[in-house]
């Protein structure tokens, strides 16, 4: 955190925000106030164990949270903008200009009825207003800036036909077209094997930095976090833990939970070292900490 | 045949799917019966070796060409008005053939669009489509195609909208819950993410993904029309009763089962062979087009 306040105001700013899964008797809560900004230019870890809410914040940013989800209170600021109920209509006009999606599992993110090429395409024609021919050639010049080689018979490929690093190469692409300010990328490594993954972040590293994009990385992997994140949100019951550079958090971690989450992931640095799992006991206690605020929440109303 | 598409699945598209096809027995065998009765139903006035309406006192219940007592020029033989079985039976299929891809196309057309909202937009759309579905299937379908065609009255449009009005909610169903699958796929969030809207979303982006399904729904409704409008026929609700259908004809021969059992039991095989060869056909394109989509 730097000491003079900057000069310009966060892309993404997310307020108090809390959020909900509507149930025939009671809602199940699944953010429970989270707050964070992403400054233009920085990449935000988003880290925490599954069922924490990370994808889920991801989702709320971008509006695609699932029907049911609601959100209770808070808000989503983008460049100062309140987009947390933005109609339709507008949040269309936002997708792809403003924000982009890079998301986890290459093998489903692909339509794999459209051939590689209109799926780039399509975008480029629906937001920049290119032609025909003028998309196809910024869908080729896409695809050689995320390292795909041959692009010209990769278009016209069908997303079966490609790796699953190929394809989240192309979904990168697809991210990146209309040269969007935000990024959300919701675990994009995960799926894949080690040697890809480290391509595959690094090529997210160096787009973002061409861009000058800022991107929320939700991942559960502190390595992947250590390599690519200026800052880090540890989370975990919906709720924030801490939040830091990336560099304080990994090298002197403010809660016992980050410790525990740093002991259970392995270190390229130190091979063969023990991994510990979570402390059960760590575990409970944050979990009776997040029905605590429930309960006091509710009774404030 | 699931082995060897499996096997088979990281092909290209084009080229792997023909190869798939091609490779699975049911869709060769289907579809060799299936062209055999559309040549013979498009070209009927070609190769027909009579009028199928003529008839000729003097050559009553001549048997087919098998037995000693047949008559050259006679194939199939002749019913008990002498008109030629061989041409009815050719014409009969232009009757079943139109009426199948018809009612199929239209069934489906209703029930597909129907099946898409639901699952996609969910929701009281949903609730209401479903419910109206399952209100819908509750109702004996022979019954009410005969309701329908009664108060429609009778003719081949009759026939294909009944058909069309009661088999809708096959269709629905299965793309209602193939849409639901899709829906959850990441690139349909992909495609809200890049400000795609919802309607061209569900036509242009799920819609061509839930088409290897329609081909076999489709394919299976055939089967299912062709044997309606037999029904239909059979109870003299389909055309009337001099124009050659299958049904009619094996309604006419039931009268005559005795002396000339070839009047009913050569549409029956029509109709038999026919409705197999469809269904064999819709189950070998579920294994075949499956794993091209699903991966």
């Amino acid at each position: 955190m730097t000491a003079t306040p900057p000069a310009v105001g966060p892309t993404l700013s997310v307020r108090d925000l809390h959020l909900a899964i509507a149930g025939r008797r009671r809602d199940t809560p699944i953010l429970r106030g989270v707050s964070l900004d992403i400054a233009p230019g920085e990449v935000h870890g988003l880290v925490g164990e599954s069922g924490a809410g990370k994808t889920m914040i991801g989702k709320a940013v971008l509006g695609i949270q699932p029907s049911r989800a609601r959100i209770a209170a808070g808000s989503v600021l983008f460049d100062g903008r309140d987009i947390t109920h933005l109609p339709e209509r507008e949040r269309r006009r936002l997708m792809g200009r403003g924000m982009g999606l890079i998301p986890q599992d290459p093998m489903t993110s692909l339509n794999p009825a459209h051939r590689i090429g209109a799926q780039i395409a399509d975008v480029l024609r629906l937001h920049l207003g290119l032609d025909r021919a003028a998309a196809g050639a910024r869908t080729l010049e896409l695809l050689n800036e995320v390292h795909i080689r041959a692009p010209e018979r990769v278009v016209r490929q069908y997303p079966h036909e490609l790796s699953g690093g190929m394809r989240q190469r192309v979904s990168i692409a697809i991210a990146f077209a209309c040269r969007p300010k935000l990024i959300v990328a919701d675990e994009p490594t995960t799926a894949l094997d080690v040697t890809v993954q480290r391509q595959v972040l690094a090529l997210i590293k160096r787009m973002q930095a061409q861009e000058d994009a800022s991107i929320l990385f939700v991942t559960h992997d502190l390595g992947v976090v250590a390599k690519i994140c200026d800052r880090v949100t540890v989370l975990h019951g919906g709720r924030v833990l801490e939040t830091g550079a990336t560099r304080r958090i990994v090298e002197a971690p403010g809660h016992d939970y980050t410790r525990a989450l740093i002991a259970a992931t392995p270190r390229h640095d130190r091979p063969g070292g023990l991994l510990r799992p979570v402390p059960e006991a760590l575990t409970a206690r944050l979990d009776a900490e997040a029905l605590a605020y429930d309960a006091a929440r509710g009774s404030h109303g | 045949m699931a082995e060897a598409a499996a096997v088979t699945g990281a092909a290209s598209p084009t080229g792997g799917t023909a190869r798939r096809l091609l490779a699975n027995p049911r869709v060769v065998l289907g579809g060799a019966v299936l062209v055999f009765f559309a040549l013979a139903a498009l070209f009927a006035p070609l190769i027909a070796p009579h009028d199928p309406v003529e008839q000729d006192l003097l050559l009553q219940y001549v048997p087919p060409a098998w037995s000693d007592k047949a008559e050259a020029g006679y194939l199939f033989g002749t019913d008990n008005l002498g008109r030629d079985i061989l041409s009815r039976l050719i014409y009969g299929a232009r009757v079943a053939l139109f009426v199948a891809v018809a009612a199929a196309a239209a069934a489906g057309l209703l029930g597909t669009a129907l099946g898409l909202l639901a699952g996609y937009l969910g929701g009281w759309v949903d609730t209401v489509i479903s419910r109206l579905v399952e209100i819908w299937m509750a109702f004996p379908a022979v019954l009410l195609s005969i309701v329908l065609v009664a108060v429609m009255g009778t003719g081949l449009h009759s026939v294909i909208i009944a058909i069309a009005v009661i088999d809708w909610t096959r269709f629905c169903r299965v793309v209602r819950a193939e849409t639901m699958a899709q829906k959850q796929q990441d690139y349909v969030a992909s495609a809200v993410t890049v400000g795609l809207g919802r309607m061209r979303i569900l036509w242009r982006e799920i819609l061509p993904n839930v088409l290897p399904l329609l081909i076999v729904l489709f394919t299976l409704e055939m089967g299912i029309a062709v044997i309606v409008e037999a029904i239909l026929s059979y109870v003299n609700l389909s055309l009337a009763s001099d124009f050659p259908t299958w049904g009619g004809m094996i309604s006419d021969g039931r009268k005559y089962v005795n002396q000339a059992p070839w009047l009913m039991i050569l549409p029956i095989l029509c109709v038999i062979a026919l409705v197999l060869a469809l269904n064999a056909l819709g189950d070998g394109l579920k294994d075949a087009l499956d794993p091209v989509m699903r991966r």
